[in-house]
């Protein structure tokens, strides 16, 4: 049985829906939710190669390194972030996080 | 053929299970080490089709870089295990049907529910081996002409980030004595040495 593009979509929205789920489900702890931001960022970088060999052209495996590099980059930052406020308020409840009135 | 399809279900069972695992388990350190899991088994995916530098970045950089400093930020904080699945049951309404929605809408822009059954879109080798080349040659050739800006304003988002965090995590504590190798450079010389007239037989 061949395994086709269609395959690796699948995975890929189970991936990015399990992403949606964790941010919903997780309402306690910010790293969790960071976390599924990754998996969710994976999901799209699965489908960017699975279209860019499905249609033989490398543009899309390019595009996948630069969501890469960007998904790194949300890390740090975000991880810093997450540091400073727990050094500051003692927690990283996400029901705690409420200065800004969001 | 069938070794390829077999090789696939497996990567990607465990790769949807770590992802599951990420979001249910109560350690957030065990998350972090599903998200490891989820990370390395989607590298084999991406190595079954044919992607291999792409394969490689994502284990450097996902696993390597990104999921310690999880990690580490896991590790370091101190938080509550135990209060921090409250609430979980309280969420899974309102999440499990969003979530169910979206992985409907996902299926129904793949075309699953029109679809007529045993017609697969199968990889085409064309792409690759009209070229002749290898993935990682491939990917430089157009990445190093086409996209070289693109390339040099990811580099920038990356020490944009890379300062960003030192700044953020920077602090001065106000009560810890540090060493200012400048303030002893420039003390003068009469701070530092005074000429005592001393008596005979006196002392200082």
């Amino acid at each position: 049985m061949p395994i086709g593009v269609e395959h690796y979509l699948t995975v890929a929205g189970v991936l990015f829906t399990l992403g949606i789920l964790g941010i919903f489900l997780n309402r306690k702890n910010v790293i969790v939710i960071l976390m599924c931001v990754e998996l969710m960022l994976l999901a799209v970088n699965i489908n960017l190669v699975a279209f860019s060999v499905y249609q033989g052209n490398v543009v899309g495996q390019v595009f996948a390194m630069l969501v890469l590099t960007v998904a790194a980059a949300e890390a740090a930052i975000g991880l810093a972030i997450l540091v400073v406020y727990f050094r500051n308020r003692g927690s990283v409840e996400v029901e705690d996080i409420s200065a800004m009135k969001g | 053929m069938l070794l390829q399809a077999i090789a696939f279900y497996v990567f990607a069972a465990v790769t949807i299970g770590a992802g599951a695992g990420v979001v249910i388990s109560r350690n957030p350190v065990y998350s972090v080490l599903f998200l490891i899991l989820a990370f390395f088994n989607s590298a084999a995916l991406f190595v079954l089709i044919g992607a291999e530098f792409i394969a490689m970045i994502l284990v450097i950089v996902y696993v390597g870089a990104v999921a310690v400093l999880f990690l580490f930020v896991v590790m370091m904080l101190d938080i509550n295990v135990a209060k921090l699945k409250e609430g979980f049951l309280d969420y899974l309404p309102v999440g499990a049907g969003i979530g169910i929605l979206l992985f409907v809408e996902i299926l129904w822009g793949l075309g699953v529910f029109g679809a007529t059954s045993g017609t697969v879109s199968t990889f085409s080798k064309a792409g690759a081996q009209a070229l002749a080349i290898d993935n990682t040659r491939a990917i430089g050739r157009v990445l190093y002409t086409q996209y070289f800006y693109l390339f040099q304003v990811a580099g920038v988002v990356l020490l944009v980030a890379m300062i960003g965090a030192i700044v953020l995590t920077l602090r001065r504590r106000p009560g810890v004595r540090r060493q200012r190798i400048s303030d002893q450079l420039y003390r003068p010389k009469e701070d530092s040495v005074t000429v005592v007239k001393v008596p005979t037989r006196g002392g200082v």
